[in-house]
């Protein structure tokens, strides 16, 4: 009994940082309707400043003024960030803020990297509470106590700040309705700014007050990213309480599952979210979002155009030249092509469930991914030839798409961004826990294609037939009657619920149809590169196949083909430097806010300018 | 006091107001009058800020307001109830009104929670109760209370007749004339003449965005030409 009594403890100290995070990101989702990704990023520079502070600072009030130094400096940057980046694009459709804040977190992870180096940093312990107490005959550590009383005085002095001051209540009628709220006299622009502070300033002192329990390093922004989702999602959207209680439920849990089943930990956190989803789709203490009030704000989508002659043309020549590129003899340019063609795959994937789907996935790697080590294991395990293999890669990542799909089209909007992600997350924690058979971190090696294909020339001449195909099918579906009702329903789900269509179930095959063409691309992309690792299906992964998205443009399907290019490119020339990701985080940040249309859309701009104005009307 | 001229008005691509003019002196109460669809509300909306005209001006007490954000044009003074309520669902009566409270001004009479609920009193007894529990009339007093609070020289009333009870509708009358004893200046968008004809002195009547007639109300009711023309029966 005392034993449990202890555990319970360490799982609500583990849940302090997390409640933390999490109520922020909760807090400015609230009222800016902007998921911020960067929220993890904040966190981690709380640790590290908090880390800085206390090595200038001496003592005990060093140590606890250092926590609130970190709060404070976080809940500035947070405010910059608010003012410089997402100021300009409340506007733009939500893809535009979530990619935005996307740059933000390479920013913050080069300069923390500029800043602190590379090196772990290990913080003090929390003066006079470094030892252990005994607890019923159980020792604990005092900081643990400690941690618990933090979180519980930061949700009663939110509770009070939300009921009892002025501003709370602006904050929480602004949640509601923001327009009505400045109707009232009461300015938007400050109040955003402020929740901005606020948020943050949480997510600091929760990376500030977890210091003394582990480290700040360069790993914990990504790290948080998917617990505190899976909190968000669990505990409702916007509730404080939520966040509270869903920390704590998830926490504890863990705790135990790390005692009776050691590896199942991170998957443990999946299955509270799903029961809890498939119980209440909007949380414990969430409601569902008002139809309408967030999303794409901007001019209605256009119709995709089908290609006139004159763009059949041009994708005949390119497709022409691309069958030259081995014949250059340069082994070099046939990978490098071989790598566009794959990620061109994967980002006409997302497209299709994002820009003709509507649904903004943030885990697509999953698919991709899973369809890599989908390939992987069969080679390695049953000793299946590349030929089947690249038939099972979409094949089993399309049947992961069809359980994950399940629960994810039953919520829209952010809620299904969010949830992607954290299902993304569990796939990649199966891999990167299951080291008997994924070879975790370490990966899987020599997977290799069959005899015929292992020259890179010819293996690229099979990327090329199946990475072209593939993205062909994609463009085709968009034009068949499935592609039209799935327009249908991310224009207006009820007009086509109305005419008797089935719209989750259109939603739900999309997804996997999508999964399964990100699928073989992963295949494709495991026998380029011989190896596969769990960095396939990581966030970062999820969060490049969406800028190549961004990139090209949402409202073209030629967009994704674009941008997958530059991207592809424009990384590799990129990693030449050593602080690329700061180079690409604010190239991100700057297209995101000055070329909204994406590389697509600036092309028709300058089209329209030299007076050639793309027609505008849809093809059947 | 309020002054529109000629403004041009955009959703997107749609052209909705094709240069409408409009003037409310101090102390008068005015209606704009027209059919669904006719461009009431987008008119009050550019009026408030919360759709900003790309051609034309708008003057509220002799200052330009026409690119302004709304907060600042309410805090001229300019008080605005929106046609579909837009109570703040889950908060209680007292925080929604928290939300309108705005400092006193020097030359008008200052509302406080008290007086608004002598107004009205259903609201008084419901103080404690969630926005979203109350009925569509105590919602429609809600929200005209809370934009009371913030203590407008001149306010914006959306269709304030709009799908409520006949009892209510008179109440509505009744707080008009009280606004107007008081000094106040009201701007009231109507689909229904009777309720014009109760309260109000001077009408417009707007029709596919254009202003098709001005005059006072008992002109109006004089022409019946221009109300079978204009409005609905
Ligand atoms: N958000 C919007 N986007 C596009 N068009 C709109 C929007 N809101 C209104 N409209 C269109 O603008 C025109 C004028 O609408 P408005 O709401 O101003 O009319 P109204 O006179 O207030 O009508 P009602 O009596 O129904 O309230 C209508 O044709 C309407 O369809
Ligand atoms: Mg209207």
């Amino acid at each position: 009994m005392a034993f449990y009594f202890a555990q319970l403890l360490t799982g609500m100290a583990n849940a302090s940082a997390l409640f933390l995070v999490a109520s922020g990101l909760s807090i400015i989702f609230g009222v800016t309707r902007v998921v911020n990704f960067s929220h993890g990023s904040l966190y981690m520079l709380g640790a590290y400043i908090a880390y800085s502070s206390m090595t200038v600072l001496p003592g005990i009030i060093g140590f606890w003024a250092s926590i609130l130094v970190a709060g404070l400096a976080v809940g500035l940057i947070g405010m910059i960030i608010e003012v410089c980046v997402l100021k300009p694009i409340y506007k733009a459709p939500e893809l535009f803020q979530l990619v935005a804040t996307f740059g933000v977190i390479l920013v913050i992870q080069d300069m923390a990297l500029l800043i602190w180096g590379p090196e772990d940093l290990f913080g003090q312990r929390a003066p006079g509470f470094e030892g252990v107490v005994e607890i019923f005959g159980e020792r604990v550590p005092s900081y643990d106590l400690v941690l618990i009383v933090l979180a519980v005085v930061v949700l009663i002095g939110l509770w009070y700040l939300f009921t009892k001051t002025r501003v709370g209540i602006l904050v929480r009628a602004a949640t509601q309705d923001r327009e009505m709220v400045s109707a009232l006299g009461v300015n938007q622009s400050v109040l955003f700014s402020g929740v901005f502070f606020l948020g943050a300033f949480l997510a600091g002192i929760g990376g500030a007050a977890q210091l003394p329990k582990g480290s700040a390093n360069l790993l914990m922004d990504f790290g948080i990213l998917a617990p505190i989702f899976v909190v968000v999602v669990t505990g409702g959207m916007g509730s404080i309480w939520g966040a509270f209680v869903a920390a704590m439920l998830i926490s504890v849990l863990q705790v135990y599952g790390i005692r009776f089943l050691p590896n199942s930990t991170l998957v443990l956190m999946f299955i509270v979210m799903a029961v809890v989803l498939v119980i209440r789709p909007w949380g414990l203490f969430g409601k569902p979002e008002a139809a309408g009030d967030h999303g794409s704000q901007g001019p209605p989508p256009k119709p995709f155009r089908q290609l006139d002659p004159s763009g059949r043309i041009i994708v005949a020549v390119i497709i022409a030249a691309l069958t030259l590129v081995p014949l250059s003899g340069v082994n070099f340019l046939s990978v490098l092509f071989a790598d566009i063609i794959i990620f061109c795959l994967f980002a006409a994937s997302l497209h299709y469930i994002l820009g003709v789907g509507g649904l903004v996935s943030f885990g697509h790697a999953a698919f991709y991914g899973g369809g890599a080590y989908v390939a992987a294991l069969f080679v390695q395990y049953a000793g299946t030839p590349m030929e089947l293999a690249l038939m099972l890669a979409p094949l089993g990542a399309g049947f992961a798409a069809l359980i994950i799909g399940w629960f994810c089209v039953r919520l829209t909007g952010v809620y299904f961004a969010m949830l992607t992600l954290a299902c993304a997350q569990v796939l990649w924690s199966i891999v990167f826990q299951w080291d008997e058979v994924t070879g975790g971190d370490d990966g899987m090696l020599s997977i290799w294609p069959s005899a015929w294909a292992s020259e890179p020339g010819v293996y690229y001449y099979l990327v090329l037939v199946l990475g072209v195909g593939g993205v062909l099918v994609l463009r085709a579906m968009a034009h068949t009657p499935f592609g039209y009702a799935l327009r249908g329903t991310r224009d207006s789900a009820l007009r086509t619920e109305a005419i008797g269509m089935n719209v989750k179930l259109i939603q739900w095959m999309a997804f996997v149809f999508a999964g399964a063409m990100a699928g073989l691309a992963g295949g494709l992309f495991v026998f380029a590169k011989g190896s596969v690792f769990p960095t396939e299906m990581e966030i970062a992964t999820s969060f490049d196949a969406l800028i190549m998205v961004f990139l090209g443009g949402v409202q073209s399907l030629t967009g994704p083909i674009a941008g997958a290019s530059v991207f592809t490119l424009l990384q590799d020339w990129l990693s030449r430097f050593e602080y690329w990701r700061l180079l690409l985080g604010l190239l991100i940040i700057f297209i995101a806010i000055l070329l909204p249309g994406g590389l697509a859309g600036a092309v028709d701009q300058v089209k329209a300018l030299l007076g050639r104005a793309p027609k505008d009307e849809a093809a059947p | 006091m309020l002054e529109i001229s000629n403004i041009h008005t955009f959703y997107g691509g749609a052209h909705i107001l094709h240069g409408v003019s409009l003037r409310v002196e101090a102390g008068e109460v005015v209606s704009l009058l027209g059919r669904n669809g006719a461009g009431k509300t987008t008119t009050i909306k550019s009026a408030i800020g919360l759709v900003r005209p790309r051609d034309g001006r708008i003057t509220f007490d002799g200052t330009e307001t026409t690119s302004w954000a709304s907060h600042r044009i309410c805090h001229l003074g300019l008080g605005y109830v929106p046609e579909e309520r837009r109570i703040f669902s889950d908060l209680t009566v007292m925080e929604n009104l928290e939300v309108g409270r705005r400092p006193a001004r020097d030359d008008i009479p200052a509302w406080t929670t008290d007086t608004l609920f002598e107004l009205f009193p259903n609201l008084a007894e419901r103080r404690y109760n969630l926005g979203g529990h109350l009925s569509g009339g105590e919602q429609q007093m809600l929200t005209i209370a809370r934009t009371l609070m913030g203590n407008p020289k001149l306010i914006l009333l959306d269709e304030p007749s709009e799908g409520i009870a006949p009892v209510i509708i008179e109440k509505m009358a009744e707080v008009i004339a009280e606004f107007k004893a008081a000094g106040l200046t009201v701007l009231l968008s109507e689909q229904n003449l009777h309720f014009a004809k109760l309260v109000s002195d001077k009408a417009y009547i707007i029709e596919s965005g254009e202003m098709r007639y001005e005059g006072t109300i008992a002109e109006l009711e004089a022409n019946s030409e221009v109300r079978e023309k204009y409005l609905a029966v």
